[in-house]
């Protein structure tokens, strides 16, 4: 390791969480919690597959199933559920990593269940048929209301109090720091909720919400394409809101969402964030559904669903289209044997990144396919264990919990929703890696140990709970090298991106990356888009619970 | 001297004001304060007529030790009250070694300065000082003293402020001195100074007993758990339990509240053979529930292990709830009723639902359609729930909100209320899946055994007043805790 690629302890405090902490640096390292440990996907693996495992390594033979799902995050569980739901289970699923669920997994350690990741779902709207049939399914949903709005069981919306921002020293009740707003500020977060209000009523010419969730079921018009071509930020400036109230609470909503700060995403997707989760102008938004161990729940039960096709610690390293007469063909290693194996089907659902396309599938780049524009953004995720609750100045702990001028996203207590409000608990730690780019490299972030991790997340943690080092018996740590897809602006509406989700032969796309924003939903419904559409290939399909727009 | 004299009238203010606080009746606490203090006035001017030898030493001596003493009169009080049983007892001794000494002083201080004054001089100066000291004193004690420093303080700062003037006075007194003798006393000088300087670094921490102080009852036990403070206060009437502050019960009044709460509940029941208590640590649910004789067996569920301890082992509760938690009958669970809910039981007959008001959401999540349709899980289709849920009539929309959330959850409900003193209008509620809840008209054998039921009284409890209606709220969720709300608003001010 080259001597420039260490980072001194306060070049790494102050490269992630801001100037401000270069003070605490001189405070001295404080001693470390007694036990955790670093994870991070599978980058090395990931890595040997996208630079083609050696030519000469290729299965003995293929297995003949009638799809392989390549990828088991949302997205291909999703496509999973679907064939199981279609009575159709001939088909394999593989997921390179020990577990399924990518960045919606949660974990279990200590009699506690939390996030690893995406941990909230807000209730969807009555459009998005196919996830009110999941939920349904799990009995999160109850039923329907008498306007045809789905009915969430108390247990799984979030309880109260939902949120609380630490600001000048104190905690409040909410996420926008009202405490100390001027009327100005005020002023424009009204008109600012107007401008959401506004467009989450809005209808375009064929009766479609402007912004839906999945996106595909929102509106394709050319008022909502524009938005594409600005960053969030010019946007904000070119209404003059300029309150730093305001600002900060667009901010911290773009980098909660898309890990970007507002002048890096697109408009369209700051729009998305709030529009698409209002109902009915004057309305709040949708509320949250939630469970201890975040979306992981969704991933367990969609596992249990498929669990006998299944195939984890399994890396797809080449997928060929065949031909007419051919069948495709999927070869993959199996990592703890490190021996190829492979299988032939009729379709294929290439369920992981579409950055790996081109690496994967055989021709791709010939066929004229370019996923380039398709850009990824890294997370880090601390669960923090604490043998008791922090002290805290103000409103009590919520299940969000924000720091107003911190670079993280704050945490979620894990035992929040389980009604658990006493006692040892569990803090799931959230930094997205927005802005720091040209202040520390992906190499650099890779080189970081253990240690340099929870210095970061404790540090950052101390601000609001002085006595947090004397509570912590743990930290895990978890790196996402490339967690979510960027809503770059101009990404969303390209050609590229709108192209990606059309099959190409037998191989079928899907992944939250075809909407351009990293959400469940979007996943969920790109899974059992592709699903469908093979379905009907192959005459099976009975009812479809997407609608197909592009077809 | 004029420090002098009012640093002695300031400790004679602040054993008053602390015995007022800490004993109540303020009348008799300052004038046996004044009484002794005055007293010992005497004791130690009578007491310098056997000091010959030097005078100025003698004097600084006398500075250095009521610095000593009077400066950590208010911390050395509010410790023996917390620990001591005769704080009395050490409450006079103090003002009389104060006052032995503040009686030393003048005497000495006049012997010395004879030297330098004629006679009728020297009477008029002392005295003049002695008096104006006085009135400063008692001007500046309740205008700026308690208020901004607050006893603690200003009981460690008049003691600086009297070593102050011992170490002066071994400057003014040089000539009067030995040479061997001024360097101990100045080292002695210095040490008072920088132990009462601690003191006054340190105050805050003493301070947090002034909290239980102001309740303006003598606190007979305060514990901080892991889930609140729990505190119980004593005064002549009886003795009142507070948990984070809020009044639970005084032991005046807390049968009617009880007997309200217990009684009609476990009469509909058809047959009350498993009774359970949501809260109620304090065990007086308990003890109504157990003159029933058709009990067979009461589940106490409270979340607190601080508080059923007390219950059990604090003389005072543990004689008022007739030491219920301690019969064969009863099991006490410590968890958090909330999760407790959720596991399977055999079914119970009648409920007795005695949480704290819900005042913040970790217990306005025990008032929700969650938790009710929970409960409704482990109990007998015909069992009967008591419910305690705050005033009717000072958190109106909080009282009915709690109702509407109980038959949204599939209960039906019935209001009643009743008085109790220490509270004023309390609001209680029976609710059941499938008994009709019809008004019991018999107490029958139980009257005996109750201070403030009887059959009529039962019938009106369920008689609403014109000012006690109902009104339409919104339902408690865990999503919303509209409860908290609506409690907030309508008890702000009003504590």
């Amino acid at each position: 390791m080259a001597k420039s690629e260490n980072l001194s302890r306060r070049q790494l405090l102050t490269a992630l969480l801001g100037g401000q902490f270069a003070h605490s640096v001189g405070c001295g390292r404080s001693t470390l919690p007694p036990a955790g440990e670093l994870s991070h996907t599978r980058f090395d693996l990931g890595h040997l597959l996208r630079d083609g495992v050696e030519k000469s390594v290729s299965p003995d033979a293929y297995k003949d199933v009638g799809v392989t799902i390549v990828g088991g995050g949302i997205a291909g569980l999703a496509a999973a559920w679907r064939f199981k739901r279609a009575g159709f289970d001939d088909f394999v699923l593989a997921e390179l990593e020990e577990n399924p669920g990518g960045t919606a997994r949660g974990g279990r350690r200590n009699g506690f269940k939390f996030p690893w990741g995406a941990h909230y779902i807000p209730v969807p709207m009555p459009e998005n048929q196919a996830l009110i049939q999941l939920l349904s399914e799990m009995q999160v949903i109850e039923g329907l209301s008498e306007d045809g709005r789905p009915v969430v069981s108390e247990q799984f919306l979030c309880r109260e109090p939902e949120e609380r921002v630490f600001n000048d020293g104190q905690w409040y009740e909410g996420l926008y720091p009202s405490h100390g707003a001027s009327e100005e500020d005020l002023l424009q977060l009204a008109a600012f909720r107007a401008e959401m209000d506004r467009w989450a009523e809005m209808r375009d010419a064929s009766g479609r919400r402007m912004f839906a969730i999945p996106m595909e079921l929102g509106s394709d018009d050319e008022s909502v394409r524009k938005l594409d071509q600005m960053s969030m930020e010019q946007w904000l400036n070119e209404r003059g809101w300029n309150s730093p109230r305001l600002r900060w609470l667009v901010d911290y909503s773009c980098r909660d969402d898309y890990g970007l700060p507002p002048d890096r995403v697109s408009a369209w997707a700051g729009v998305f964030y709030f529009a698409a989760r209002i109902a009915r102008a004057g309305q709040e938004s949708q509320e949250v559904i939630t469970w201890p161990e975040g979306n992981g729940r969704v991933v367990d039960y969609l596992k249990d669903v498929a669990d006998d096709q299944i195939q984890t610690g399994l890396g797809v390293f080449e997928v060929k289209a065949g031909t007419n007469t051919e069948l495709a063909q999927v070869a993959a290693l199996d990592t703890k044997t490190r021996r190829p194996v492979g299988y032939r089907s009729e379709q294929v659902v290439f369920a992981a990144p579409q950055m790996m396309a081109k690496y994967l599938i055989h021709g791709f780049s010939e066929s004229g396919r370019d996923s380039t524009g398709f850009r990824y953004g890294s997370w880090l995720v601390a669960n923090v264990h604490v043998k008791e609750r922090p002290e805290n100045a103000g409103f009590p702990m919520a299940w969000d919990n924000v720091i107003r001028d911190s670079r993280s996203l704050g945490y979620v207590t894990a035992t929040h929703q389980s009604g658990v409000d006493h006692g040892p608990t569990v803090l799931t730690w959230y930094y997205p890696f927005a802005d720091v780019d040209a202040v520390i490299t992906r190499k650099q972030m890779l080189n970081l140990k253990w240690a340099d991790w929870v210095d970061v997340v404790l540090t950052d943690l101390r601000r609001a709970h002085p006595d947090i080092d004397a509570l912590v018996t743990r930290v895990d740590v978890m790196c996402w090298g490339h967690a979510m897809v960027q809503p770059l602006p101009g990404f969303v509406w390209s050609p590229e991106r709108e192209q990606a989700s059309r099959p190409l032969g037998p191989i079928h796309f899907a992944g939250t990356d075809l909407s351009g924003v990293a959400l469940l939903e979007e996943a969920f419904f790109h899974g059992v888009r592709a699903a469908e559409e093979i379905l009907a290939v192959r005459g099976i399909l009975d009812q479809p619970l997407v609608d197909i727009r592009n077809g | 001297m004029l420090a002098v004299a009012t640093c002695g009238l300031i400790y004679e203010l602040i054993a008053g004001t602390l015995a007022s606080y800490l004993l109540g009746d303020s009348v008799t606490q300052f004038s046996l304060v004044i009484g002794v203090y005055l007293s010992a006035l005497g004791v130690g001017a009578w007491f310098s007529q056997y000091l010959h030898k030097a005078l100025g030493r003698t004097f600084i001596e006398v500075e250095l030790a009521l610095a000593l003493v009077g400066g950590l009169s208010a911390p050395l009080l509010f410790v023996s009250f917390a620990f001591v049983q005769w704080f009395q007892l050490v409450l006079f001794g103090t003002v009389f070694v104060i006052g032995t000494l503040v009686g030393l002083e003048l005497p000495l201080l006049m012997r010395i300065l004879k030297e330098h004054l004629d006679f009728s001089d020297l009477v008029s100066r002392v005295l003049t000082f002695d008096y104006i000291g006085a009135l400063l004193a008692s001007l500046l004690f309740p205008v700026l003293l308690v208020p901004y420093l607050g006893l603690m303080r200003t009981s460690l700062v008049f003691g600086v402020l009297n070593a102050l003037v011992g170490l002066w006075g071994t400057y003014l007194l040089r000539p009067l001195l030995t040479k061997r003798g001024l360097a101990g006393l100045r080292g002695r000088a210095f040490l008072v100074v920088g132990l009462l300087v601690v003191g006054i670094i340190k105050a805050d921490t003493l301070t947090t007993w002034t909290e239980e102080i102001i309740l303006g009852k003598a606190v007979v036990h305060a514990k901080q758990t892991r889930f609140q403070r729990i505190v119980v206060t004593n005064n002549r009437q009886g003795f009142q339990l507070y948990l984070n502050g809020h009044l639970q019960f005084n032991s005046v009044d807390e049968y009617r509240y009880h007997e309200a709460l217990v009684h009609p509940a476990i009469l509909l029941a058809k047959t009350p053979k498993r009774v359970l208590v949501l809260g109620g640590g304090d065990g007086l649910a308990v003890r109504e529930i157990l003159k029933h004789d058709g009990v067979e067996s009461v589940t106490l569920v409270d979340i607190d292990p601080g508080m059923t301890e007390i219950a059990t082992q604090l003389p005072l509760l543990r004689g008022l709830n007739e030491e219920s938690l301690m019969d064969e009958k009863v099991t006490v669970i410590n968890t958090d009723a909330f999760l407790w809910v959720g596991q399977e039981q055999e079914p119970f007959d009648a409920v007795v639902i005695d949480f704290p008001d819900p005042g913040s959401y970790s217990v306005g999540k025990l008032y929700t359609t969650f938790f009710y349709r929970r409960l409704k899980q482990i109990i007998s289709p015909d069992a009967v729930v008591s419910i305690q849920c705050t005033s009717p009539l000072v958190a109106g929309q909080s009282y009915w909100c709690i109702l509407r959330t109980m038959e949204e959850a599939g209960f039906k409900v019935r209001p009643y209320c009743t008085a109790v003193p220490t509270f004023g209008i309390w609001g209680f509620a029976l609710a059941s899946p499938q008994n009709d809840l019809v008004v019991p008209e018999q107490l029958g054998q139980l009257e005996q055994e109750l201070s403030f039921l009887n059959d009529s009284i039962l019938a009106n409890l369920f008689e609403l007043p014109r000012d006690i209606q109902p009104i339409e709220t919104e339902i408690n969720q865990l999503n919303n805790q509209v409860l908290v709300r609506y409690y907030d608003e309508e008890w702000r001010g009003q504590e």
